[in-house]
Order: C-alpha cells, then structure tokens, then sequence
C-alpha cells in the first residue's frame, strides 16, 4: 500500500473540504483497503467518514425507508424496521460476504463502488430509491452509470439512501460460493400495479429487465416469468460462468423471487 | 508519516506510533507482538486475522489502524481467564478436536464468541453460514462446526 495522509473529519462540510486532488473517501475500507493493497488505488489522502455523527442510522415512515451511507450491513440485516416495511431489504443484507465483511462494509461504500456483482444496486434499482449526497438526490434508474462507475461527481459524498416501500418484494442470487458475490442476482418488486426487476451480476451494471416488468404488472405470479428467454448479448463472461448461463439464470432467479415474494 | 494511535485490546490501554497505512492487524501482531491473531490470505477471505472489534468480529487484515482509534479490540490472548482457564468456545475446540495445525483456530473463536452471543443454540446449518468468512484447510470443518455449537451452548450455560 502507498503512503497517504490520513484525516478524520468530525462534520459532512469538514469532509467535504478535504475532498481535493486525489483523495478518497473511507467507509468500513472492506473494498478500499484491499484495492490499496494491490495498489489498484494510491490515493494522496484518506478521508475517513467513520467518525462523522448522524451518517448511520435508519428511518422508516411506513412509506420508506432511509439508511444513513454509514450504516453497516450487519445493521440493515438485523433491524427490526427494515425487517417489517421491506425484509427482502434486510435479507439481502444478510446474504452479503460473511459476518465479519457486514459488521464492517456499509451501504454508501457499496453503491459508491458499483461493482457489477454486488447486491445493493439490485435492491436500489428495484425499490426505486434516491440517493442523498452532500451535493443532491439521485435517481435509482440514472445513477448506475456502468462497471465501477455512478452518478457521483468528484467529491461528492453519499448521505442517505431512501427506498420505498413495495408491496411485496423478494431477492434471489445465485452466489459465487467463494466470493459470495452475485453471478446472478435478481430483485423483484411489486408495487401494486407496477412492478421493478433489478439483475446484478448478470451485466457489467445492473439493469432492467422490462419484459418480465410488464409480464408481472399484467399477472404477478412465477409463471409469468419462467418462459421468458433473456438475450445473452452483452452480459458478462468469465471463469465462473458463460454469457448464456447468466441469461438462463436470470429467468430461474426471477422466477424463485416471484415465488419468494408471494410466500 | 508517523501518527499515533490510541486503543484498548485486551481491556489494556495502548498507544503505538504507526505510518497512516498500517493496518491494525500489523499493530496487533508486531507493536503488541501479540502473534495469536494470524495473516493466511491479507485479502480479506481467510477469516484468520479475525479479532474483536467494539464487541463485533471483524477481519483485521482489511482494517487502517487509525480506524480502531479509541476502540475496543479482543484478540484471541485476551479470552481465557487471567488464571489461564480456557474460555468455554476455547474448551469445545478442544473437546471436540476442532482443529489440526492450529492456524485458523484463533479466527475461528474470535468469530464463533461473537456468533454464539446471538446465536445461544445454533443449528448445524447457522454454525455453517456463520463460517462463510473463515477457510480451514486442514479440519473439513465438521468438527470446527461441532465445537462451535457445543461452545456456544456452553456459552449460554455459563451465564
Ligand atoms: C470477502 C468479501 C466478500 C464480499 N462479498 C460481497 C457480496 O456478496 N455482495 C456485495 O454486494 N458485496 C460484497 N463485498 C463488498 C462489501 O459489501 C463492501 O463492504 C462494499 O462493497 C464496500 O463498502 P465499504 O463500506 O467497505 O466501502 P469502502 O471500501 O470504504 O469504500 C468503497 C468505495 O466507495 C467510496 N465511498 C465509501 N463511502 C462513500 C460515500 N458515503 N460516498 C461516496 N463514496 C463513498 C470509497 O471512496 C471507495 O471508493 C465483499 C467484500 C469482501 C471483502
Ligand atoms: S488474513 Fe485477514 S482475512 Fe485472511
Ligand atoms: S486447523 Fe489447519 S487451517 Fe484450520
């Protein structure tokens, strides 16, 4: 790892102002601290968001819920108001790494990153939600840009991110079993009369599926899905699976989210 | 540049003068020279340099030490009693043969003590789900998840 200057802002604008040349933003580092290590990142400076107060923490007002950038998986998986407005929210949670990952890794951290595989902006992308900086809001559906890329301009921080809530919803991935990320993942959410299916894994960004979104607004049941083929054309291909396995598995994983969000 | 970084580890206070990179795994390992907390992967997948962090198992490898200032850490020195008596997490290891060479166990215990205190009777396959971040390659893991449950039901008994 190069050398970098370390700071520890205690406010939002400290952070902020900090935020120059080339340094970079610290939440729970289970992404960044690995990347420094293989010297993929050499940022000039470290900004550590763990000490600024009021960045974790989660809200819910029966129509959505809020979850400060800061907060931890752990903390999303185990909190009993995600667990009543939207527990396909705290069940994805609890299906990121492993233990020792979600006491540490946060939710601002993870979308920030945008790693193809992730959970996150399936659940983000799916459920509608704004994301809160310290310069605005961004819409789910502009802000994953493509692969490790998003919205956020140079500095800017993410504060919060609000989902809303549906009526029913459900996440299903087929994991990698030495990674745990997604090689599919598919969140699937019904909103009474419209519906949102959000694919990770299967692209270089997370994506859309608007088939299968009209086919479940018109009948929200597994069968609706299960005989749509999805193109391979542009997902991804790699040692773990070939383009048209991950076309196949988004069917299957929509499916078995459908069926888990009727349960 | 040298910082200072001040934390508890073991219910002691201690300071170190460290570079801002160092994570607190180094800090652990060679300004405390407390050796039990091992490094098997550096890249957050083994589980083996897995301590107590503020009461929550975390992996110390993928931590900056400037990120424990003011922490509480445990490692695995610091879980038997003074007098030298095993914790019972340790004891179930032992009992059950949950280990061979012995590399990954302290990882093992540092996550399975925290895994236990909300988990007071585990099933096998919570025992299993709990482990998805720590490699062993020696035991097959069945009797690392043996010992797990008994320890953690031992745990329980012992309050
Ligand atoms: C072994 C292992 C398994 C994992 N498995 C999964 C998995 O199954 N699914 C999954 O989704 N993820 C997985 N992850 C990734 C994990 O969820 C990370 O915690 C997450 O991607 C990054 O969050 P972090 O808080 O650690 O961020 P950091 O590593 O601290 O930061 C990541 C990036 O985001 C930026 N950033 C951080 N916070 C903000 C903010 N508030 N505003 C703007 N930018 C910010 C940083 O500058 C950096 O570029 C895994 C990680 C490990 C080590
Ligand atoms: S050494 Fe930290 S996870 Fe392997
Ligand atoms: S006992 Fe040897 S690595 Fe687990």
């Amino acid at each position: 790892m190069h050398a970098f200057k370390y700071h520890r802002p205690s406010s939002l604008n400290d952070a902020a102002a900090l935020m120059k040349g080339d340094a970079k933003l610290l939440a729970g580092g289970q992404t960044l601290v690995q990347t420094m290590k293989l010297r993929l990142a050499s940022p000039s400076d470290i900004v550590d968001l763990g000490t600024i107060k009021d960045l974790a923490g989660i809200k819910s007002d029966g129509k959505s819920v809020t979850v400060g950038a800061m907060t931890r998986h752990a903390d999303v998986a185990h909190s009993a108001d995600v667990n009543k407005a939207i527990p396909a929210l705290a069940a994805l949670a609890a299906m990121i790494g492993d233990r020792q990952v979600r006491a540490m890794g946060t939710i601002g951290g993870s979308l920030a990153n945008n790693d193809p595989a992730a959970d996150y902006p399936a659940a983000v992308l799916a459920l509608n939600a704004t994301i809160t900086t310290n310069k605005g809001k961004h819409e789910a559906d502009k802000f994953f840009k493509g692969m490790f890329t998003t919205a956020l301009g140079a500095g800017e921080i993410i504060t919060a991110v609000s989902f809303q809530v549906p009526k029913r919803a459900a996440y299903m991935k087929f994991k990698n079993p030495a990674s745990r990320f997604a090689i599919v993942g598919v969140f699937v959410a019904d909103f009474g009369g419209s519906v949102r299916v959000a694919v990770t894994g299967a692209g270089p960004v997370v994506f859309r599926q608007a088939e299968m979104e009209k086919a479940l607004a018109a009948k929200f049941a597994p069968e609706s899905v299960a005989n749509i083929k999805v193109k391979q054309d542009g997902l991804n291909s790699d040692m773990h699976a070939s383009a048209e396995y991950r076309a196949h598995l988004v069917t299957v994983m929509a499916r078995r989210a459908v069926q888990a969000a009727l349960k | 540049m040298a910082v200072k970084v001040s934390l508890k580890v073991n219910g002691k206070s201690v300071s170190a003068e460290v570079e801002e990179r160092t994570l607190l795994v180094t800090v652990i390992r060679e300004n405390l020279r407390l050796t039990g907390t091992h490094v098997g992967c550096d890249t957050a997948q083994c589980g083996a340099c897995t301590v107590s962090m503020n009461g929550k198992a975390v992996k110390s490898c993928s931590i900056l030490a400037m990120q424990a200032e003011g922490a509480e850490v445990m490692t695995i020195e610091g879980v038997a009693k003074p007098d030298g008596t095993l914790h019972p997490m340790q004891a179930a290891f032992k009992e059950h043969h949950g280990l061979q060479c012995g590399f990954c166990t302290p990882g093992m215990v540092m996550n399975a003590i925290d895994f236990a205190k909300s988990h007071p009777n585990p099933s096998e396959q919570e025992v299993r789900e709990a482990l998805e971040g720590n490699l062993c390659r020696c035991t097959g893991y069945h009797n690392i998840v043996k010992a797990i449950g008994a320890g953690a039901r031992a745990m329980a008994a012992s309050k």
